[in-house]
């Protein structure tokens, strides 16, 4: 472990998972509950929070990458990164779809940022996590299943 | 004339027929004489050999259901359809090595399997036949026994370095926690190099083993990847292993090929605790492999399966378990890449193999302080106890009976590990048998009142593990075995439709109604409870002669005559 990284890390500890980033100045967050679109935050269902977005009309895009596991560790914090690799990426949104608040966050991007956002979420079941990317004004979408097992029985 | 001559002679009577008393003595040996190397590189690969000494018996499994596009192709083959596929004669060594046809006669006639002093000498005999190869272990090396369990697997690991093993990866190790798997490779591991690429810190995503290993084998530069387990921390208890993190990691592994390639190496072997049906998925998906030697499935599989993918092609083997197995990989490989194999799955035949004198004498060693109360003999079964099988096997259901009877619940439920060794009808089941199907660091009984919903729910999540038709989504254990409730299963439906018509002394199981539940090895960080070979050995004692048990498996619908099932299992 290096022990540097470790203490810079620390140090911005109450930010989570996208301190890091955003301590950087990279992106803009918005986390759950902010003022913006707090509609969508506050939906119980996915198709009302992509509505809420704006994104109903998204297009499914191979150039959005979900890395998240194929059956999560931890329910509890499931590691999940967007990588988009439109251009003129400006925002990512992350929604798992069957949790009670499914969309999970929304990151806006400067222009000229790197289409990249992670986050750790809690998910009480399995779910299709969904990815939606607004670049040059339009939306694009993806999605990757997580399963959220019992364990046991290897 | 010489012992390779006298083998050769031996071959040649043997094809031309000898009696079978004969034959069963001298029908092994033949199988030892290799032909004259194919290339300049090999690599020997054991796996999932859940720390088994002594010579067992093991019998393979009658019911290996594969789903959807996996049905019928191996592993998915078991008794005459698998002997069918890959041309093997019924009623020989080899058919009673790969199947489980006329198990108990074979068993008697060809004796018991593995042994590590019976496995060194194959060792020795290969290396001899095939200067500098590599000698390669798949993982589930340090738990299984009695003997492992009590030492903390320092026995595996002197055994394994005197046997002369080059490289490991690992999953059961992992069960006894990250500390003492860091310790062991800081103090007794030896010369043999642990490799994991999938392995990371949780909280920065650093490696926590080195990945591959590059050497040059007969002037041949081959790197050997390392893949543990990638759901080690889900399949067993997370808190062993809380700041480490695992998964597949296809991106990762695809850049260690190509650093690996970047180092010159002429080919990239992936060690893979993966599991057959995560393997073949992953060699379709990931480029540049030209072999993966697998494990975790303890599928024994006699010929490599070939799979395309976008730049060529990767070789996927599984290897069987339970010191069962030595498999022997010829490569010819040039600078511009492997261009042609031969592959051999040879069964260990005891019999057929003289003790090595110096890992018999280490074996010993390790075995002395608790020799004799590992020979109590608990009880006689009068029939074959297994465990292998989808579903549930014979052993399995002692431990079920013993569960019920001891602590006087409704349903006992048995994980579906798939180690865990055989006894032969009429013979004593001695405390190093219970052991040989329990021994874990996390053992304990528990009892506990579920609901039929979440008994459903359950058991649907289970099945899901092992029947999700995409194969990254499987585990790699069997079905959980049941005893009390009869079900009916269907392996080709969705998620939450595969179970049905639950019941229990006839009576429907009611959703909103609790049942009271036994069962071991829970995964939770605290459990506590008497060990399940307490449990299991106090029945035994009390039954004294143990009646070959009423099998329950489920009804199965949906899979037809599927060359996974044999006929009558």
């Amino acid at each position: 472990m290096k022990r540097s990284r470790r203490r810079f890390l620390e140090a911005s500890a109450g930010t989570a998972a996208w301190g890091a980033a955003a301590a950087l100045g990279l992106i803009a967050v918005m986390p759950a509950g902010a003022a913006r679109n707090a509609a969508g935050f506050d939906s119980k269902a996915a198709a009302e929070a992509v509505k809420h977005l704006g994104a109903t009309d998204a297009l499914e895009s191979k150039d959005i990458i979900i890395t998240a596991p194929d059956i999560a560790e931890n329910g509890a914090v499931v590691p999940i990164a967007v990588t988009s690799k439109l251009p003129n990426t400006q925002s990512i949104s992350i929604i798992a779809e069957k949790n009670p608040f499914p969309l999970a966050a929304t990151f806006d991007f400067g222009s000229g940022a790197e289409g990249y956002a992670s986050v750790r979420l809690k998910m009480g079941q399995t779910s299709n996590v969904r990815a939606i990317v607004k670049a040059d004004g339009k939306f694009y979408t993806a999605v990757k299943e997580v399963k959220v097992t019992v364990g046991g029985c290897g | 004339m010489t012992r390779r001559e006298f083998l050769e002679v031996l071959a040649a009577a043997l094809a031309a027929g000898l009696p079978l008393a004969t034959r069963a003595a001298s029908e092994p040996q033949a199988l030892y004489v290799l032909p004259k190397r194919r290339g300049q590189v090999t690599l020997l690969h054991f796996t999932d050999c859940h720390a088994q000494l002594l010579p067992v018996y093991f019998r393979e499994p009658d019911v290996n259901i594969g789903v959807k596009e996996a049905r019928g192709k191996p592993p998915h083959l078991v008794g005459e359809a698998l002997l069918r596929h890959f041309g093997i004669s019924p009623g020989t060594a080899l058919a009673h090595a790969y199947s489980h046809l006329d198990f108990v006669e074979a068993a008697r006639r060809y004796g018991k399997v593995g042994g590590f002093a019976h496995f060194a000498t194959l060792v020795k005999q290969v290396r001899a036949q095939r200067p500098g190869a590599l000698l390669l272990d798949g993982g589930d090396t340090w738990q299984g026994s009695a003997t492992a369990l009590w030492t903390q697997g320092a026995d595996m690991r002197a055994a394994c370095r005197a046997l002369g093993v080059d490289m490991m990866t690992a999953h059961w190790e992992f069960t006894y926690g990250a500390a003492r798997v860091k310790q062991a490779l800081a103090e007794d591991l030896g010369s043999i190099e642990f490799l994991a690429q999938n392995v990371r810190s949780a909280d920065f995503d650093d490696p926590v083993f080195k990945a591959y290993s590059l050497r040059e084998l007969n002037g041949v530069p081959v790197a050997i990847i390392g893949q543990a387990f990638p759901y080690t921390p889900i399949a067993n208890p997370r808190h062993f292993v809380a700041e480490w993190t695992f998964g597949i990691q296809e991106e990762r592994l695809q850049k260690t090929v190509a650093e690996a390639r970047a180092k010159g190496a002429w080919a990239v072997i992936l060690l893979s605790h993966n599991g057959m049906d995560v393997d073949l998925k992953l060699a379709s998906r990931v480029t540049g492999i030209d072999a993966i030697l697998g494990g975790h499935t303890h599928d024994a599989v006699p010929r490599p399966v070939v799979v395309k993918n976008a730049s060529g092609t990767t070789l996927v083997t599984n290897a069987g378990s339970n010191g069962k197995f030595l498999a022997v990989l010829d490569l010819e490989v040039t600078r511009a890449g492997v261009s042609g194999y031969d592959y051999r799955l040879l069964p260990v035949f005891a019999n057929a193999l003289p003790a090595d004198a110096d890992m018999e004498a280490l074996i010993r060693k390790y075995r002395a302080p608790y020799a004799a109360k590992l020979g109590e003999k608990l009880a006689v079964s009068e029939g074959l106890l297994y465990r292998r099988g989808n579903f549930n096997g014979t052993l399995d259901q002692v431990i079920l009976d013993a569960l019920l009877a001891v602590k006087g619940a409704e349903i006992a439920f048995s994980p579906g590990f798939r180690w865990g060794t055989s006894v032969l009808p009429g013979t004593p089941i001695t405390t190093e048998d219970v052991m040989n199907a329990t021994a874990i660091t996390y053992p304990y009984v528990t009892v506990n009142e579920l609901s039929g919903e979440s008994i459903k729910a359950l058991l649907e999540d289970i099945c899901d593990n092992l029947f999700n038709p995409d194969p990254y989504y499987q585990q790699g254990g069997d079905m959980v075995r049941i005893g009390g409730m009869r079900y009916a299963c269907d392996p080709t439906a969705a998620m939450g439709k595969r179970i049905g018509n639950m019941t229990l002394k006839g009576q429907p199981i009611e959703a909103g109604k609790r049942y009271k539940i036994v069962s071991w090895a829970p995964v939770a960080e605290g459990a506590s409870g008497e060990p399940v070979w307490e449990v299991v050995s106090t029945y035994l004692r009390n039954s004294k002669t143990i009646r070959p048990p009423a099998l329950n498996r489920p009804a199965l619908s949906g899979v037809g005559a599927d060359p996974g099932i044999a006929p009558g299992a």
